[in-house]
């Protein structure tokens, strides 16, 4: 597997890990915003080949595990109505909501579908043609264009039962309110799939108004040790500043047609993070032009969404402040096939690759 | 508990596990180790006896359909209790409409598989239920065979020890994206064909030559990572795994890739897990790989005195992590 195999090879890994060992001078603590990179770092048992003064700390990337609670309970009552099939991506299906989640609602008969992409949802929405096929959209900049697209073939198609209800969101306001609210980090390892879209450029903001390194990071082994061997560097040498590892997806401008199809579809709106509340335009809803495909426009609902198990400290490990370990549910009442908190369902989740990952040998 | 069933409970994970243990074991009065196949002793004999229901979606796929899988899947629960399958019973609930030109394709690769694997089909039922009352076929086969002398403690893992060699007879996952493939909501298509086999004749080949065949497990839903936590719990020792060693397929590593799945967790029907002893697992191998169904056999790791109840696997990249048990469900309705 050509672009996979040799960012796993031993020897580079082994190396890349002695190279970081060298220039290690004391503590360093280092935020991967992305859920797929906190998946990844487990999956490969980075942690167990760096060093311990080398601290890599989960952030607020995994889509399923910031999407709020009213989000879902808005969801579930949704697929309580008549004549209404619900299209999602997996891990949704399994978050609590305010008093149930869509896999309970589904056991009790509601229509509820997992799809791999939203062009599946339109194939749903074409051949149910009696029913309103609403679907989930969710996941940040890298996802976002994906349901622009399907947006758009909706309006060309002419289909009149399909709709959306997004809770897509975008990177900078989060990494803005992470370092507001007092996040203890050296260093970002940002995002390399949102950055193929949006460009590096997004991140610029960290190093220049907050004196943070930031390495746009691939997702496989050799990548990540890269990542933290180049933050380690721009730690050593005082000098933060936005670098592109995953050169080989990224670039400084981006990805320039999916960025015009997300803002011909999407504009910036509020949105409420777990964790965090309501952050002003981190949010993507549909521009006026697209309204009648919006959920929340067309079909009106409220929802009075109570606060997660108060013992539960997702939002706090979504702000990086605290670990898994850290909770007192993790492991015992919390636990992938009784997720109390967002992060143990989704596979991206901090505390769902802790579990399955990591344990005291 | 949650209230009602979820398709988690079915998945051969975790939740599967306990739900079985919790609601069936109790009132039957089963008791722990629940193998694949029950070991009873009657006048003498030791017997093997066991049942699987098939519900896979397709019915057909590249590689096999309903019919060989309920045959092989059966044929293998009875081999891998160390059981020489002879006797098979089929059972079949079929949705009005359904067209008898499948049925007719369907029990003929049944009967065909139950040749090739030495066994009959001797009893059987049929059920037609009312349009959407079950999806197309469903089939249940039970089967019985006979455990020789010597043979007993294969199913229960009692003579695993410190030193024993982890073989697996070839790729994994294969099956599992066969099927997935076959489906057509997800829109790709491959050249993976379904590993369904019935391991018997192979298996035998082993017990015939070795007695340090210490444990055998089919490595259906929850793929090798299920197994390998159920071993390890069961001889309550550590299992160290190397990554580099596991076999698979390119094109089933490049489809996990791409839609995320890990290849120790999908399911298999036509692969197993030997342990085997210390002074006879190169032996073993050679057997293994001697038989066209076991071409490709390879040591992927031993069992440890340390790590007790845990599966430790030294990943490719020369990192280390726990190997957990699959936990939710995989991918629905896959045997």
């Amino acid at each position: 597997m050509k672009y996979i195999e040799e960012y796993r090879d031993r020897e580079l890994v082994l190396k890349l890990v002695a190279n970081i060992r060298k220039i290690t001078k004391g503590k360093y603590s280092f935020m991967e915003v992305c859920g797929g990179h906190t998946s990844a770092i487990h999956r490969f048992g980075i942690p167990s080949l760096l060093p311990p003064e080398i601290n890599l700390i989960s952030g607020p990337g995994c889509p399923v595990c910031v999407t709020g609670t009213d989000f879902i309970d808005k969801a579930i009552l949704y697929s309580q109505r008549a004549n209404v099939i619900i299209v999602t991506f997996g891990d949704l299906i399994r978050v609590p909501g305010s008093s149930s989640s869509l896999e309970k609602e589904k056991m009790k008969g509601a229509d509820i579908r997992i799809v791999y992409s939203g062009l599946e949802a339109l194939n749903i929405a074409r051949s149910n043609k009696d029913k309103t096929v609403i679907f989930l959209g969710i996941g940040f900049e890298t996802t976002a264009p994906g349901t622009a697209v399907t947006i758009r073939l909706a309006e060309e198609n002419g289909l009149d039962n399909f709709l959306l209800l997004s809770a897509h969101k975008v990177m900078p306001p989060v990494l803005e309110a992470l370092v507001r609210d007092g996040v203890k980090i050296n260093g970002f390892i940002c995002p390399g799939h949102v950055a193929a879209i949006t460009g590096s450029h997004i991140f610029e903001f960290l190093p220049k108004k907050h004196s943070l390194g930031c390495v746009i990071a691939g997702f496989e082994p050799a990548d990540l040790l890269q990542t933290v061997l180049m933050l380690v560097r721009q730690v050593n040498a005082k000098s933060p500043a936005v670098e592109i590892q995953y050169t080989r997806a990224v670039t400084y401008r981006g990805n320039s047609i999916a960025q015009q199809q997300l803002s011909e579809v999407f504009e910036f709106s509020d949105a409420v993070w777990r964790g965090f509340g309501n952050i002003p335009e981190s949010g993507l809803k549909l521009r006026k032009k697209y309204e009648k495909f919006d959920a929340e426009k067309i079909i009106p609902v409220s929802v009075d969404f109570h606060n997660e198990n108060p013992h539960c400290i997702c939002g706090d490990i979504l702000r990086g402040l605290k670990k898994p370990d850290n909770c007192s549910l993790f492991r015992r009442a919390c636990n992938p096939e009784n997720p109390i908190g967002a992060c143990m369902v989704s596979a991206e989740g901090a505390c769902n690759s802790c579990y399955k990952y990591d344990r005291n040998e | 508990m949650s209230e009602f069933v979820s398709l988690n409970h079915g998945s051969g994970g975790k939740q599967a596990h306990e739900f079985i243990r919790k609601l069936f074991a109790v009132k039957f009065g089963m008791h722990d180790p629940l193998t694949d196949s029950a070991v009873v002793k009657e006048y003498g004999f030791t017997l093997a006896f066991t049942t699987d229901s098939y519900v896979v979606d397709p019915l057909f796929f590249p590689g096999g359909n309903i019919g060989k899988l309920a045959v092989c899947g059966t044929v293998n629960d009875l081999s891998v209790s160390g059981a020489i399958p002879k006797y098979i019973s089929a059972s079949f609930i079929i949705e009005e409409g359904f067209p008898l030109n499948d049925l007719e394709v369907i029990a003929a690769s049944m009967a065909e598989e139950a040749t090739s694997a030495g066994v009959r089909i001797v009893t059987g039922d049929t059920k037609v239920v009312g349009k959407g009352k079950c999806d197309k076929l469903f089939i249940t086969t039970a089967g019985t065979g006979i455990i020789k002398p010597g043979y007993e403690h294969i199913s229960f893992g009692e003579k695993i020890k410190p030193g024993d060699r982890l073989i697996v007879n070839g790729p994994i996952g294969n099956h599992a994206i066969a099927v997935l493939g076959a489906r057509n909501n997800l829109s790709f298509s491959s050249s993976v064909l379904s590993d369904c086999a019935s391991l018997n004749h192979m298996i035998q080949s082993v017990l015939d030559k070795s007695d340090q065949v210490h444990f055998m497990r089919d490595l259906t839903r929850g793929g090798l990572a299920a197994v390998l936590y159920e071993l390890a719990q069961l001889s309550k020792k550590g299992m160290i795994i190397e990554e580099s060693s596991i076999p698979v397929d390119e094109p089933v590593r490049g489809l996990c890739e791409v839609l995320g799945f890990d290849p120790c967790y999908l399911a298999n029907e036509g692969k197993l897990l030997i342990v085997a002893g210390e002074d006879e697992f190169e032996s073993i191998l050679s057997t293994l790989r001697s038989h066209p169904l076991g071409r490709k056999s390879e040591v992927i790791g031993s069992v440890v005195d340390g790590q007790k109840g845990n599966v430790v696997l030294n990943t490719n990249n020369g990192g280390r992590r726990i190997l957990d048990i699959p936990s939710g469900i995989q991918l629905p309705r896959i045997c």
